[in-house]
C-alpha cells in the first residue's frame, strides 16, 4: 500500500534524530556530573586565596601593590569565557548579550575595551565583531588545566601593570542549578577590599619572604588566575547542564512530532481503506 | 594534649590536605621553615620541594609541591600549591601564543564561508558516490 510513504519516511528520520538527541542528553548528563565534581574541587583553592587576600587587606603592608589601588577607568580589559561547542541552548548567546549590553554602556561612557576570549564560541563571536581582541584560547576540552589559560591572563595582567587597562573583568556563566545558568560579570582588578573583619583589624603585618613586592605579585597573580580558572570550570559545568536540558527538550519535541505525524498517517491510511471498500461495494452493486 | 594548628594544602585543581597538625615544614624561598602553632603572621613564596605535615609523633605526611605560596596565621597554615612548573619565560611564551591565536581568529573571518563551501563540496562528493553506486548496481 503506497499511502503516506512520505509521512513514514519523515517519522523514521525524526526517530533517528530523537535517538541522537537522547544519546547526547545522556552523555551531557554524565559529563555534567564530572564537571560539577571538578567545579567543587577547585572551590577550596579560590576560597583560601580569597581569604588570604582579605587578610592582606587588613594587614598594613609598607608596599602598595598596583592591583590593590583603584584607578580611573579609561580602558578596561574583559575576559570572556564561553563553551567550545554549540547545541547547548541559549547559554552562549545569553552570555554574549550580557557582554554586549555592558560594552555599549562602556562605549557611551567613552571607555575603550580590550577583549580576551576563552572558548571557540566567544572567539568566533568577538572575532567577527569590531572589538579589540588581543588574546584567545580555545579547544580546552572537558578537563581544562590552569596551564592552558595562563597566556590570556598574562596578557591582561601585563596590560594592567603597564597601565594599558585600568580595570579587568571576567565574564562567565554561573551555575545556579541544573536548569538555571546565569551570565555574570565579575570585577577582578583592582581587587576590592571587603568590609573590615573585627578580629583581624588592628596594626599588624605579615613577615614577608623574600619581600612584600615579590610575594604580593605572585599572590595576586595566582588570585586572578584562580578566579578565571574557577570561572572556566564552572562554565564547563553550565555547558553540560544547558546541553542536557536542551537535548531533553529536543527529544521531547521530537516525540510530540512523531505522535502527530503518526496520527496523520493513521488517518490517511484509514481514509484510503474506507475509500477502497466503498469502491468495491459500489462496484459490486453495479454488477 | 599538644597544641595543634589547622593546615590546608590546596592546589588550583583540587584540595590536597586539610586537618590539624603539630607542625608543618615547608620549603620557603629563603630556606626551609618549620611552622609551629601560634606562629606570627607570615607569608612566603615556596620553592619546589617537600611540604611535610607532622600530625603527631607517629604520623607525618609528605607532599611534593612545584612552587606556590605559604600563608601563616597564628592558628592556620595555608599552602597554595602551584599545579604546574611555572617560570617567567614559560608564562611569556603562553601569552604570545594566546595572542597569535587571537590574530588568527581575526584573520579567519571567512571561516563561515569556507564551512559552506566545504559542505557544498561534501554534498557533491556524496552525490558522486551515490551515482557510482547506482552505476555499479546496474552493471552488476
Amino acid at each position: 500500500m503506497a499511502v503516506g510513504k512520505e509521512i513514514r519516511t519523515k517519522i523514521g528520520s525524526i526517530k533517528n534524530t530523537q535517538k541522537i538527541t537522547r544519546a547526547m542528553e545522556m552523555v551531557a548528563a554524565s559529563k555534567m556530573r564530572k564537571t560539577k565534581d571538578r567545579m567543587q574541587a577547585t572551590k577550596p583553592y579560590s576560597k583560601k586565596i580569597g581569604q588570604i587576600i582579605k587578610h592582606l587587606a587588613h594587614a598594613n603592608p609598607e608596599y602598595k601593590h598596583p592591583f590593590l589601588l583603584p584607578r580611573d577607568p579609561k580602558r578596561v580589559g574583559i575576559i570572556v569565557i564561553s563553551s567550545d561547542r554549540g547545541l547547548c541552548g541559549g547559554l552562549n548567546s545569553n552570555l554574549f548579550r550580557r557582554v554586549l549590553s555592558q560594552l555599549t554602556q562602556w562605549e557611551k561612557a567613552g571607555i575603550e575595551v580590550d577583549v580576551c576570549t576563552i572558548g571557540s564560541k566567544a572567539a568566533g563571536f568577538f572575532g567577527g565583531l569590531k572589538t579589540n581582541l588581543i588574546g584567545q584560547v580555545s579547544k580546552l576540552g572537558d578537563t581544562p588545566h590552569l596551564n592552558d589559560i595562563i597566556g590570556v591572563i598574562k596578557i591582561m595582567l601585563d596590560g594592567y601593570e603597564q597601565g594599558r587597562i585600568d580595570e579587568l573583568y571576567v565574564v562567565s556563566n554561573e551555575f545556579v542549578n541544573t536548569m538555571t545558568q546565569r551570565p555574570t560579570i565579575e570585577k577582578l582588578l583592582p581587587v576590592a577590599a571587603d568590609e573590615l573583619n573585627e578580629q583581624l583589624s588592628g596594626h599588624w603585618d605579615y613577615l614577608y619572604e623574600p619581600d612584600a613586592k615579590e610575594v604580593l605579585d605572585q599572590l595576586l597573580t595566582r588570585y586572578v588566575e584562580s578566579i578565571v580558572y574557577q570561572g572556566l570550570v564552572e562554565n564547563n559545568a553550565c555547558e553540560q547542564a544547558a546541553r542536557m536540558v536542551a537535548m531533553k527538550s529536543a527529544s521531547d519535541n521530537a516525540g510530540k512530532l512523531i505522535k502527530e505525524l503518526q496520527l496523520i498517517y493513521n488517518k490517511a491510511r484509514q481514509a484510503s481503506i474506507t475509500q477502497e471498500i466503498s469502491e468495491i461495494v459500489a462496484g459490486a452493486a453495479a454488477v | 594534649m599538644t597544641m595543634t594548628i589547622h593546615v590546608d594544602i590546596v592546589s588550583a585543581e583540587n584540595e590536597i590536605f586539610s586537618g590539624l597538625a603539630e607542625m608543618v615544614f615547608a620549603p620557603a624561598e629563603l630556606g626551609e621553615v618549620g611552622i609551629a602553632p601560634r606562629h606570627a603572621p607570615f607569608i612566603s613564596k615556596l620553592r619546589p620541594g617537600e611540604v611535610r605535615v607532622k600530625v603527631n609523633d607517629k604520623e607525618s605526611y609528605p607532599f611534593y609541591v612545584s612552587g606556590g605560596l605559604l600563608e601563616v596565621q597564628p592558628h592556620l597554615v595555608t599552602v597554595l600549591a602551584d599545579t604546574a612548573v611555572r617560570a617567567k619565560d614559560i608564562d611569556e611564551a603562553a601569552a604570545l601564543e594566546a595572542k597569535a591565536r587571537a590574530e588568527e581568529a581575526l584573520a579567519d573571518r571567512s571561516g563561515k564561508i569556507d564551512y559552506a563551501t566545504a559542505q557544498a563540496q561534501l554534498a557533491e562528493a556524496v552525490m558522486q558516490l551515490r551515482t557510482l553506486d547506482r552505476l555499479r548496481k546496474r552493471g552488476g
